[in-house]
Formats: C-alpha cells, sequence, structure tokens
C-alpha cells in the first residue's frame, strides 16, 4: 500500500474482489449549451493539472484525474467520505462538436471545458429583409 | 444517464457491485458505530479525517471555492467548517446537467478528545482544504525502556 490510498483504503477483501475500475469517483458536472458550444465544469478537487488526463476518441470524451493526497506517513483512516482517489467520466459528443478546439481549464479543483461547435454549423441569424 | 451502459468501464454491473459492497460494509460488518453527528452520504462537502500520534488531518473537499469565504472554527474537539459556494450562472444558456453543489454549508466533525485548539493550521489547495490540528504532548503514546 504506498501513502496514496492510505486515507482511502478498503477492506482486504474489496481489493481482492473488485477490479480497479470499480472504484472510482464520478466527478459531478454541470452542463450547458449556448449557441456557439458546449461549457462542462466538472468538479475534481485534488487533482493537479499533471494529474488530469483528458481524451477524446472519436466521439467519447473522457475525463480521468488523480487526486493528490499528501499524507503523511503511518496515517490511520478515522473517517472517509472519499474512498478512492481516482476520477473518471465520460460523455458522448455529436458530429457537430470541433474536438480539436476543445479548451480547458482547471481552477481550484475545478474543470472547465469548452466545446465549441463547427464554425460551419454554427447558426446564422437569417435577416428578413421586408419590401 | 445512459453513459454508464455505453461506458463499458463504468458499467451497470460494476455500479451495482459497488453499491452491494458499500451496503455490506454498512450493515454486515459495521465495524464503527455511526457517529451522532454523522450525515447522508453524497453531503456537500465530502470530507476524510485521518490521524497519527500526534496530529489529526482534515481533508474537506470543497473545489472551487473564494478561501476567504470558508469560516472554520474550533471549540474543543469540534471542527465547524462552514462556507458558501456560489455557481455563476450563465443567462440563457440551455442546462443538460446541474449536478454540483451551490450555496451555503456546515459541517461538523468530532475530533480526538486530546487535539490542541491552540494549533491549527488551514491551507487551500486545487480545491482541497486540508486542517492539521496537533494533538497534546501528554496524549501521545510513550516507550518506556526496559532496563
Amino acid at each position: 500500500m504506498n501513502d496514496k490510498t492510505a486515507v482511502a483504503k478498503t477492506h482486504p477483501d474489496d481489493v481482492k474482489e473488485v477490479s480497479k475500475v470499480t472504484r472510482v469517483l464520478r466527478p459531478q458536472v454541470d452542463i450547458f449549451e449556448d449557441t456557439s458550444g458546449i461549457t462542462l465544469l466538472a468538479d475534481m478537487p485534488g487533482v493537479t493539472k499533471e494529474q488530469l488526463n483528458l481524451k477524446v476518441d472519436k466521439e467519447t470524451l473522457s475525463i480521468e484525474g488523480d487526486m493528490d493526497t499528501r499524507i503523511p506517513e503511518g496515517m490511520e483512516a478515522v473517517y472517509s467520505d472519499v474512498r478512492t482517489t481516482r476520477y473518471q467520466r465520460s460523455f458522448v459528443l455529436s458530429g457537430e462538436m470541433d474536438t480539436e478546439k476543445i479548451e480547458a481549464g482547471l481552477h481550484d479543483g475545478v474543470l472547465s471545458l469548452r466545446i465549441p461547435k463547427r464554425a460551419e454549423l454554427q447558426p446564422r441569424k437569417i435577416e428578413v429583409r421586408v419590401e | 444517464m445512459f453513459d454508464s451502459l455505453i461506458n463499458p468501464e463504468g458499467s451497470l454491473f460494476n455500479d451495482f457491485r459497488r453499491m452491494q459492497l458499500e451496503m455490506d460494509e454498512l450493515i454486515a460488518n459495521g465495524r464503527w458505530p455511526s457517529s451522532i453527528r454523522a450525515v447522508a452520504q453524497g453531503t456537500f462537502p465530502p470530507i476524510n479525517v485521518g490521524t497519527t500520534p500526534d496530529r489529526v488531518d482534515v481533508f474537506v473537499f470543497v473545489p472551487g471555492i473564494d478561501s476567504s469565504s470558508l469560516d472554520i472554527s474550533i471549540q474543543r474537539n469540534l471542527l465547524t467548517i462552514a462556507g458558501v459556494r456560489r455557481l455563476i450562472t450563465e443567462e440563457g444558456a440551455n442546462y443538460y446537467r446541474n449536478e454540483r453543489f451551490d450555496g451555503e454549508f456546515r459541517r461538523v466533525i468530532t475530533l480526538p478528545e486530546d487535539v490542541d485548539q491552540e494549533h491549527v493550521e488551514a491551507d487551500y489547495t486545487n480545491g482541497v482544504l486540508h486542517v492539521v490540528i496537533q494533538r497534546r504532548e501528554v496524549a501521545r503514546p510513550k516507550q518506556i525502556p526496559v532496563n
């Protein structure tokens, strides 16, 4: 057991039976859309820029991150709401999203993603001329 | 809603399995009785508490707040953490998910009896508030050498 898992430790049985991927945190998100794109905000406290992993594979956007928990040696967990140090969540994007132009920021444990729509697909205002 | 069905890594059955394990942990094993001040699962913000012989560490997972809005106080062995998180709502945007916590929060944590309320430090990095409370010298285990 390394120092990262000390506070998040569970039963020894869990470790045997459950594969690594089951014990992940699902970051809570807000997602909203405006005319030029979609914004996604995800709560990922404890994650630094270096430990954040964002991927777009075809149309699946996956967000992964590991918490940087500075646990002193010999620490014993007495109470834990958070029982794992890994965040993971993914979303399926739609075709009009320009995955090449996604912008990401991470500030105080909040990830913000801006996924623009392809320029040619952005709604255009059609002027109606009245003669 | 259906991403757990589409994404094999977070498959539906894994979620059920995890839930089952958590239920087992709560009911069957009940290794420690729950604290009188315990709150329901999913309360914001989540907290982890760890101890060593000389200090108690409290980790509060409060992303995206202004650290000056935090109000941390300690009375004997009761640590209270209160604050507010105000989310900016985009006017005219179409919301699909709105899961993140917005508003005021307060959590009270019972610390071990021997904490020293004069020696408390707190810092806020990457959305985690880390409070370190030293324990009183007398309470630490002492090695007794055999002559």
